[in-house]
């Protein structure tokens, strides 16, 4: 008989016998996730029964070989909605064993720690969690150490009231030098690296149709949605829960993030300074985000608790909870901030809501935080092409 | 745990496309149902998991089809591919109703995309389910769960109880012991019986278990057997199942779609022997792929290699498997252990008999040999431009035609002509009712679903005469 069994075939690269659809005349990769992903994305390739589910099929079906920045860019789409685990007729136990948000998702995961900027610093991506916990702590430590030690007691534990009352803990100009570069430098690494996988991607010039596309299908998480009926996270059934807690997380944010520009504009513009009262623009906007940003993370947290075990990303669950930690941290702090502003908790609250907003500014290049911008710059390279 | 203690109005055995349908359809008209599935949970839906779309009539184009594909085209399509092999009458009714099953289905929860990349072809007739058959199969399961029916799996019926035309009860084993179920009508919708090697050698002969089977393992057809056996009228060819080429490298069962080849136009096809032996540019698809499983089925060791070179390496959709590569057409040869000088000299004797032509693959083109036997009549090139490559494939059986006889209502009919007491049928299972022969792409779904929901709806109708007379 000929030496071909049923279910093997050989690695033509190594002469290796491979269970199962193999490599086609399989490429060299740097990790395995990117072997087990080229294998993957070829045996979707030949069925393409998802392709109207997501993005990533018809991206998939533009390419024959899969080379590590394709498969990079393929993982960067994917929203890890689960359905295609759930549709695919050769999910484990099915000896094809194809898990493709599994795999995507640890591709995806290396891609931030490959294009970060500064090379040494990709190593923060390893054990993210622990990584992000010891800054946030350090953080914590030495601006609440940072207040006690320069300030007397009498300021610290003070009741301090009316405009100015926080900078009579830290001067104004300080806080801004402080927190003005620790956010330069976070828009700097994040830029290079952002800038790293684009060109990888073999994105060009970015045009102003797909820019537009991609903040439509980012700003709406459209491929969150199980190309329809609803991501599939505990099971196989449709739900929009994780959208729905995504979107609140998000726009939280960007909420919180309009309230501190809002503040910086009255501050030089006006003249007039934080803390400003509760009917104030940047107090309104602060407060309806956080708001987003406590109730967001913590359904996030819960979804992910509930995900099917089969389709879990454990090895990222630290780097993944580190930032739903910090988002929440961050609010929870800020509202504490201005309930007790009046109190002689304010000086405490304040330089521990300072270290965890400084430990969340420069770690934001080096944690989950990044997913935001892969995902969005992946989008528009997939408006860019899908154009052609 | 389904209840399997109590009497229901309707049993329906099996657990894929046809069945849900009809269990969905039996619950909607009031009915008491439990599904038995053989399948574990995972497996379950047997071949329907590994589909991917289905064809129906409609008057007017939709923003999941590109144009209009009315009840006469799709009845001549049918027509066309069988030869006339069905029973007119039910191929029209179910066409007709297949109109109303575009929209029966999507209220039940399944989905449709427009068609894209590689599906284009088939965009104004056929209906793609979104994330393919399985998807579609959830969905399917969600709703019936919804509507109460009970739904049992590694539930396996071993045996029916039917006296006279009329069906008593169900057997299937729980702990180690036989279990009876019983109920007021059946709805036998548990495919053919394409996971049977041992039961396709009664026509083919050992050649039968070097076959592959595409789908399930789950479709033996000794329900269909036991049916037959208990004086249903028997439809359909016994000894013909549908086998297109796959790649020998597949799985013995569930390989699927993506184990298809389809690119014998590429290049030649040798069998063991390392000859050629059928003209490798006879037709176009889908009917070339439909023949090449029957003509490799009848090889010996019931294998053939299909061999290409570099030029047309990235002219077909690629398989799931890599093509085996080598440097020479001797190398080649080795890998699979054919003769290499025989394989050389049938190649060497292609190329020379390869006429000049313009090639397109798309029609019937005038790239042919001259001088020899067989020919290869259109998009014949020479194999010359190394590496080259090679697919080693067997015969892949999607569905076989032997079935039960129904009437307009999916009710089985006994030998004697009379219509059954309360036994219906839908699915592969009576699919040799419309499809004597050949396949269309899509109809396996159409067939399902259209009698799989009258047979749903007549049963519960039976069931509930049968409580209140
Ligand atoms: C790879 C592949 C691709 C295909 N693609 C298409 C396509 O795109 N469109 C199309 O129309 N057709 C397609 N077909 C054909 C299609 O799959 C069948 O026509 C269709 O599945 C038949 O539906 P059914 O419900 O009758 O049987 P199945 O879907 O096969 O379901 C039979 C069910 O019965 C169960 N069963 C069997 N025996 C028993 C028993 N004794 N007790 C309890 N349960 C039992 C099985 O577990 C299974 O759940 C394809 C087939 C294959 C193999
Ligand atoms: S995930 Fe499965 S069903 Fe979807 S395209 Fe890939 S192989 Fe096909
Ligand atoms: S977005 Fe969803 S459907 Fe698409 S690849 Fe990721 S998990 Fe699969």
């Amino acid at each position: 008989m000929p030496a071909i069994e049923p279910g093997v075939s050989t690695n033509q690269l190594t002469g290796k016998a491979v269970t199962g659809p193999a490599q086609k005349l399989p490429l060299p990769h740097a990790t395995a996730a990117q072997e087990e992903a080229d294998r993957l994305m070829t045996l979707c390739n030949s069925c393409r029964y998802c392709e109207g589910i997501c993005a990533v099929f018809p991206a998939m079906e533009l390419r024959r070989d899969f080379y590590d920045a394709d498969l990079n860019y393929l993982a960067n789409l994917c929203h890890s909605c689960g359905a295609c685990f759930h549709d695919c007729q050769f999910s484990p136990p099915h000896k094809f064993d194809v898990n493709v948000p599994v795999t995507l998702a640890e591709v995806r995961a290396n891609s931030y720690a490959q294009y970060a900027w500064p090379k040494p610093l990709a190593g923060l991506f390893q054990r993210n969690g622990l990584a992000i916990s010891i800054i946030a702590a350090l953080s914590v430590a030495i601006f609440v150490g940072g207040f006690a030690a320069w300030r007397d007691p009498a300021v610290f534990l003070g009741v301090h009231t009316g405009p100015g009352a926080f900078y009579k803990l830290m001067p104004h100009k300080t806080m801004a030098l402080i927190f003005g570069a620790a956010f330069l430098y976070a828009i700097l690494a994040l830029t290079f690296s952002i800038r790293s996988f684009w060109r990888d991607i073999g994105g060009g010039a970015a045009n102003a149709g797909s820019l537009w596309q991609a903040i439509k299908d980012a700003g709406s998480l459209r491929y969150l949605d199980g190309g329809g009926a609803g991501c599939m996270n505990e099971d196989d059934q449709p739900a929009d829960n994780r959208r729905m807690y995504h979107h609140l997380t998000f726009y939280g944010f960007l909420l919180c993030f309009a309230a501190t520009s809002v503040a910086t504009l009255w501050h030089y513009l006006l003249g007039r300074e934080a803390p400003y009262p509760w009917w104030d623009l940047p107090v309104v906007l602060g407060t309806i985000g956080g708001i987003g940003l406590l109730i967001g993370p913590a359904g996030l947290m819960a979804e992910k608790l509930k995900r099917d075990p089969q389709i879990r990303d454990d090895a990222r669950f630290g780097m993944e909870t580190a930032f739903l930690a910090m988002l929440f941290l961050t609010s929870l702090t800020g509202l504490l901030l201005l309930v007790l502003r009046a109190t002689s908790m304010m000086g405490p609250l304040l330089a521990i809501h300072l270290g965890v907003v400084f430990a969340l500014f420069v770690t934001l290049p080096y944690g989950k935080f990044v997913h935001g911008l892969y995902r969005f710059v992946a989008l528009m390279r997939y408006a860019q092409e899908s154009r052609h | 745990m389904a209840d399997l203690t109590r009497k229901y109005d309707v049993l329906v055995i099996g657990g894929g496309n046809a069945a849900l349908c009809a269990a969905i359809s039996a619950a909607h008209n009031g009915a008491a149902v439990l599904v038995l599935e053989a399948a574990p949970k995972f497996w379950r839906g047997g071949n329907t998991r590994h589909t991917r779309n289905m064809r129906c009539a409609h008057d007017s184009a939709t923003d999941t089809l590109t144009g209009p594909y009315p009840e006469e085209e799709l009845f001549y399509d049918l027509w066309r591919v069988t030869g006339g092999e069905m029973d007119e009458e039910l191929a029209r009714h179910m066409i007709h109703e297949s109109k109303d099953m575009l929209h029966w289905i999507v209220r039940q929860g399944v989905r449709f995309q427009p068609p894209l990349g590689g599906t284009l072809s088939l965009g104004r007739t056929n209906s793609f389910f979104l994330g393919g058959g399985r998807a579609m199969l959830n969905a399917l399961y969600r709703t019936a769960e919804g509507l109460g029916v009970a739904i049992e799996y590694d539930a396996e019926v071993t045996d029916l109880d039917i006296r006279e035309g009329m069906f008593l009860s169900a057997t299937i084993m729980r702990d180690g012991k036989p279990l009876v179920i019983r109920a007021e009508s059946l709805v036998a919708a548990c495919g053919g019986f394409e996971s049977n090697f041992d039961w396709m050698a009664e026509f083919w002969g050992p050649a039968a278990h070097n076959f592959l089977c595409r789908g399930t393992k789950w479709n033996q057809g000794s329900i269909l057997r036991k049916l037959i056996a208990s004086g249903v009228q028997q439809i359909g060819d016994p000894t013909q199942c549908h086998a297109v080429a796959i790649d020998a490298r597949a799985p013995k069962y569930d390989g699927g779609i993506i184990t298809r080849l389809d690119c014998v136009i590429f290049g030649i096809v040798v069998n063991r022997n390392a000859v050629r032996f059928y003209d490798e540019g006879e037709d176009i698809w889908p009917k070339r792929y439909a023949i090449w499983g029957r003509l490799v089925a009848q090889q010996p060791d019931q294998i053939a290699y299909i061999v290409f070179d570099s030029d047309v390496l990235e002219s077909f959709m690629p398989s799931c498997f890599p093509p085996v590569k080598a440097n020479s057409i001797a190398e080649l040869a080795e890998a699979f252990e054919l003769d290499p000088a025989v394989l050389e000299k049938t190649v060497a004797g292609f190329n020379a008999a390869v006429q000049p032509g313009t090639f397109d693959h798309t029609i019937l083109d005038d790239c042919r040999t001259d001088g020899i036997e067989p020919p290869k009549t259109h998009w014949a090139r020479r194999i010359e431009k190394a590496p080259f490559y090679a697919y080693p494939v067997r015969p892949g059986i999607t569905f076989t035609y032997l079935g039960t006889r129904v009437n307009k209502q999916a009710r089985m009919i006994m030998q004697d002509g009379k219509p059954a007491a309360n036994m219906f049928a839908a699915g592969e299972i009576m699919a040799g009712n419309v499809l004597g022969k050949g396949y269309a792409a899509g109809i396996g779904m159409t067939i399902g679903s259209v009698f799989g929901k009258i047979a749903g709806e007549e049963a519960a109708k039976n069931a509930s005469r049968k409580n209140t007379g």
